[in-house]
């Protein structure tokens, strides 16, 4: 088979136009021949017998003439057992062979098998090997053991016929490009299966019979979220704020002790360092649930912001894939994308080179599809095979100014489920998280009774109102029932929506602690209090404050922990 | 050797269009013009027709003037004869020193793999409070100081690069005032520095496009630097003027522009530089200041709006001194905690009390009457002020930790802090009567005249 070629006619920054014979497909990949190098490219548009493309590499050194090799195929991932663990560049490069084999610099031109082809897996067959068995996309053929998990070897998703199963492999080791399956389509044709196979990232995968409605919390141990602005597995939320807030800290966090089977993090357009850190500490940092090293559920995608813009785009679509092929197998996935806005930024810098009519801030038009798109992947399904699986996306804006009014934060409102809205004025008094219990909103249930909640939000918001009204009559012309109220709500907020994300004990509360600890403080905030003067009332707060902080830093169920309880008890019942 | 064209077709701004065939994008170019040569980059080809941005900028350059393509993108030398030599955005000496030629080195070259990086553990110290305790800096960060012009910006960067522990220091001048970049030379010269220095300076009348070089010189040396084990530190200076630069450019070749004019590319554009800052595994590092002038004091403005996002941090300059709000060194808490252990609670918890005291101090200038918290409030945002915030201060971060400790004592009861116990019972000082608890410091009159305002105050309004 000829090879299809293009040759190069404009070269602009990451943008490239390529005259081209024949056929070619949207969103095909293509590689610039570059001296010894091939640098990948990505068609984006096609006008006039010219492709335009995305090159995802650095530019430097290409000329007009130069040849294009076209693929065939379109931007896709590689799926199967050896994912988790690993760290991939944006178009699943695993960043430390490429160390490895390269030092300490990314050069242009590698790319490296996203999976290891030489390692044997144990596979277990589930499907019972007999003739006219019918089989489709999605079913699992049999597993091999990943860590924790059944990793299953399913049918691949690309295969949209019904098939017959003729032979499964008994259980033995195999490398994955081994064969462990043939299957025969209605025309006769068979296919042999392997337990590795290609997904176009930009699609959402589809093998599944239902989708449903997200009712199940997620809990991510951090109580404002929990309590207050829950989120539930298979549903969608964003964390907008200005730089400075903490994100990026609150993401950590979240992918730390969100109790999900994966979590998949895709470091988009963002800091180096940070992801760093999750690299290096994650292998060392212990998973609650197993006991094993966090980095076994954890698959990192990296992005960052040195790294050539094209390929950050696809970064998002990568770690999307990848979290709906483990959801394929009845597993809870969480992707966490940070940030979404530098992936909206790379959309708007390939808009500008191809000069399309700017929209809003020059952001393209289909920006809002985009983003829709992306956040309507996540979702709780029931697969073909009766069981659940479900994909969490959670996704931090960057918008500019900290200006929520702007397109990225709006498009991404219209099509998430929960909010929580970082705020400048609480990240600069060091409260943390500085979500904004004013203006952050869920769709999802707390497992907190509703009407508490209710009642606790609104003590929040008279106490601002309070608050507010203070700054203008000063603290004498307020009444002492106004003052209490003011004084519960900055006790409740201190207490318990701010929580210390460097300590070992108050940076993870689990439900049940949530639940008991809630109980209390919502006893504090319905309780009458008899103050004659603000000053004692100041006081008697902020010693009840004190006790509350210093139980938040005992371990649970603890003789501390109890010891401190009876010390906020009796100083309760003396009002 | 190369062709040379002697037809140029276009000249707009500073980019120039000639008919070329073979250039490789992001090559090097020499225009020959009655003023004499000068470098140009390719940034855009078509087919045969290649853009090129003139260094020098394209006054006086004639359509018939010649062009020589060289095969090569900007390169740079890197020797250690570089060392106490100061060049221009273009590489070339700009003191009267001999050219370098030897060991050429490409700039702008791949990005680090994350793979390759280490978490940075290592505190820089400085000696200035303010840095030290409540943003202490961090081997390979990387931190904007953002600040309006008539600042003392350049005087911090030089206090910096004098004080801080590295080992050796790269300035990068874009758009800097002469008499600037004569203060520069001459504060580390006094200060003895200057023979581990290396200046790449563009001056505010230099042509704009040559500034753009200027970051990308100085990382492309510090980086090589660093691979050989030495820990660099880089000052660049202003970068807003970088960002400038940009716009005239993108603007120039006609390109779309995303917000107050500037190119959609600003972020990336900035990050491309920033991110060069790296603490690498087995080898030195790199640690950036860029001082970020904000126009109109106004942070959402595109240019510090997007460095925000990519540095880890900043520093605001205000009324000289250096603002405990928005301040931040996102690094913070890889080394504060084995400092001491009192670090992060003085770090917080005093914080919180200058909020406090500023609100308080709002409600004062309104006329309100002040409660006793809010006298001490006041007291206390004073001495804060003044022992803490000053930029005069030099003290080591311990004894900042210990004055910290002091001016809480002086102005509240330790319930009313919202300190941990068990801190409270090893580091709240012990009072005895008549003392002073301040420590004399470098400015007891400070202390002792603002406590007296501050009551003077409270008459007045009661």
């Amino acid at each position: 088979m000829s090879k299809r070629c293009g040759n190069i006619k404009l070269i602009q920054g990451n943008m490239i136009c390529v005259g081209f014979d024949g056929d070619i497909i949207q969103n095909e990949v293509g590689y610039v021949v570059c001296g010894k190098e091939r640098l990948m490219a990505e068609v984006i548009k096609i006008s006039g017998g010219i492709a335009y493309m995305q090159v995802f590499e650095d530019t430097k050194g290409i000329k007009a003439g130069d040849t294009v090799e076209f693929s065939g195929k379109m931007l896709s991932v590689e799926l199967g057992p050896g994912l988790l663990g690993q760290v991939y560049d944006g178009l699943q490069n695993p960043l430390p062979k490429l160390a490895e084999d390269h030092g300490f610099f990314l050069p242009r031109g590698i790319q490296l098998n996203a999976l290891d082809y030489e390692k044997e897996w144990h596979f277990k067959p589930i499907v019972e090997d007999k003739k006219n068995k019918k089989i489709s996309k999605g079913i699992p053929l049999g597993y091999v053991r990943e860590g924790i998990f059944k990793h299953y070897i399913m049918v691949p998703f690309n295969l949209n016929d019904e098939y017959e199963l003729e032979f499964v492999a008994p259980e033995g080791d195999y490398k994955i490009k081994d064969t462990i399956a043939r299957i025969k389509d209605g025309k006769g044709q068979v296919k042999e299966l392997n337990m590795v196979f290609d997904w176009p990232i930009k699609i959402p995968i589809d093998a599944y019979a239902e989708k449903s409605i997200p009712k199940e919390p997620l809990t991510t141990k951090i109580r404002i979220i929990d309590t207050f602005f829950p989120i539930s597995k298979g549903g969608s939320y964003c964390i907008p704020g200005p730089f400075g807030a903490g994100k990026t800290v609150l993401q950590q966090l979240t992918s730390r002790y969100a109790e999900v089977d994966i979590v998949i993090i895709a470091a988009c357009g963002e800091r180096a360092g940070e992801v760093v850190e999750t690299l290096r500490e994650f292998p060392k940092l212990e998973d609650p649930r197993t006991g094993k090293s966090l980095m076994e559920r954890t698959v990192i995608i990296c992005n960052t912001s040195s790294m050539p813009v094209a390929a950050r785009d696809a970064s998002v679509y990568t770690g999307a894939t990848l979290g709906e092929y483990y959801r394929q197998m009845g597993l809870d996935v969480l992707l966490l994308a940070d940030s979404t806005s530098r992936w909206a930024q790379a959309m708007r810098e390939v808009s500008g080179r191809l000069e399309e009519i700017p929209g809003e801030e020059a952001y393209p038009a289909y920006l809002e599809s985009r983003i829709a798109e992306f956040y309507e992947r996540s979702g709780l399904v029931e697969l073909n095979f009766g069981e659940k699986g479900s994909l969490t996306i959670g996704g931090t804006v960057s918008p500019a100014g900290g200006n929520f009014d702007e397109p990225v934060t709006q498009s991404t409102l219209k099509v998430v489920g929960a909010f929580h809205g970082l705020s400048r004025d609480r990240a600069n008094a060091r409260k943390f998280p500085s979500i904004d219990p004013l203006d952050s909103w869920s769709r999802y249930f707390s497992f907190i009774n509703a009407d508490l909640i209710k009642k606790a939000k609104n003590i929040l918001v008279k106490g601002d109102e309070v608050d507010q009204m203070m700054k203008v009559v000063g603290e004498e012309g307020t009444s002492i029932e106004d003052f209490v109220i003011y004084l519960k709500s900055e006790f409740l907020d201190t207490v318990y929506l701010q929580q210390n994300g460097y300590d070992k004990v108050d940076s993870a509360t689990s439900l049940e602690r949530q639940e008991y600890v809630f109980g209390k403080v919502y006893s504090v905030l319905n309780k009458n209090f008899n103050f004659d003067k603000k000053g004692h009332a100041r006081k008697s707060f902020y010693e009840l404050r004190q006790l509350f902080i210093d139980w938040n830093y005992k371990k649970w169920g603890s003789e501390e922990f109890k010891g401190q309880e009876s010390g906020i008890d009796k100083f309760l019942e003396a009002y | 050797m190369r062709k040379v064209h002697s037809k140029i077709l276009s000249i707009v701004g500073n980019v120039i269009t000639v008919k070329a065939a073979g250039v490789a994008y992001e090559e090097l170019a020499e225009v020959k013009t009655s003023r004499g040569k000068s470098l140009a980059q390719v940034i855009k080809i078509e087919d045969d027709i290649i853009s090129l941005q003139v260094f020098s900028g394209s006054r006086g350059i004639s359509t018939n003037d010649e062009v020589q393509f060289l095969s090569h993108p900007m390169k740079v030398p890197f020797s250690e004869n570089m060392l106490g030599r100061i060049f221009t955005g273009s590489g070339v000496p700009r003191d009267n020193g001999p050219s370098l030629n030897e060991n050429l080195i490409e700039i702008t070259g791949p990005a680090v793999n994350p793979a390759k990086r280490i978490i940075p553990r290592r505190m820089i110290r400085t000696n200035i409070p303010m840095i030290d305790v409540f943003n202490s800096l961090v081997v390979s960060q990387k931190l904007p100081i953002f600040s309006t012009s008539g600042e003392p910006y350049n005087e911090l960067l030089a206090r910096i690069a004098l004080q801080a522990e590295v080992d050796m220091i790269i300035l990068g001048g874009i758009g800097l005032k002469y008499d600037q970049y004569m203060f520069f030379k001459n504060a580390l010269e006094e200060g003895g520095a200057l023979n581990r220095s290396i200046f790449f300076i563009h001056t505010a009348s230099d042509p704009i496009v040559e500034g753009l070089m200027v970051p990308d010189l100085c990382l492309a040396v510090g980086e090589k630097f660093a691979l050989q084990g030495k820990d660099v530190l880089v000052l660049l200076t202003d970068m807003t003027n970088f960002a400038d630069a940009l716009k005239e450019i993108a603007i120039t070749m006609e390109q779309v522009p995303s917000n107050r004019g500037y190119p959609g590319d600003l972020y990336s554009q900035l990050a491309k530089r920033y991110e060069k800052a790296v603490d690498f595994d087995s080898a030195g590092s790199i640690t950036t200041l860029a001082v970020t002038t904000m126009p109109g004091d106004d942070v959402t403005h595109p240019v510090p709006d997007n460095t925000g996002y990519i540095t880890e941090g900043q520093f605001y300059l205000k009324g000289g001194r250096i603002e405990p709000f928005g301040s931040l060194s996102r690094l913070k808490q890889q080394v504060n905690d084995n400092t001491r252990k009192d670090h992060r609670a003085i770090m917080d918890g005093m914080i919180q009390l200058y909020a406090e005291y500023k609100e308080t101090e709002e409600k004062r200038t309104m006329g309100f009457r002040m409660s006793s918290w809010d006298k001490k409030l006041l007291k206390y945002g004073n001495l804060f002020e003044s022992h803490m915030m000053d930029l005069s201060v030099k003290i080591s971060l311990e004894d900042a930790l210990d004055n910290g400790w002091k001016i809480l004592a002086d102005c509240f009861e330790s319930q009313e802090t919202s300190f941990r116990t068990d801190l409270i019972k090893e580091f709240w000082p012990k009072k005895t009567n008549n003392e002073e608890v301040v420590s004399a410091g470098d400015k007891p009159e400070v202390y002792g005249v603002k406590d007296e305002d501050c009551e003077d105050d409270d008459k007045k309004l009661s």
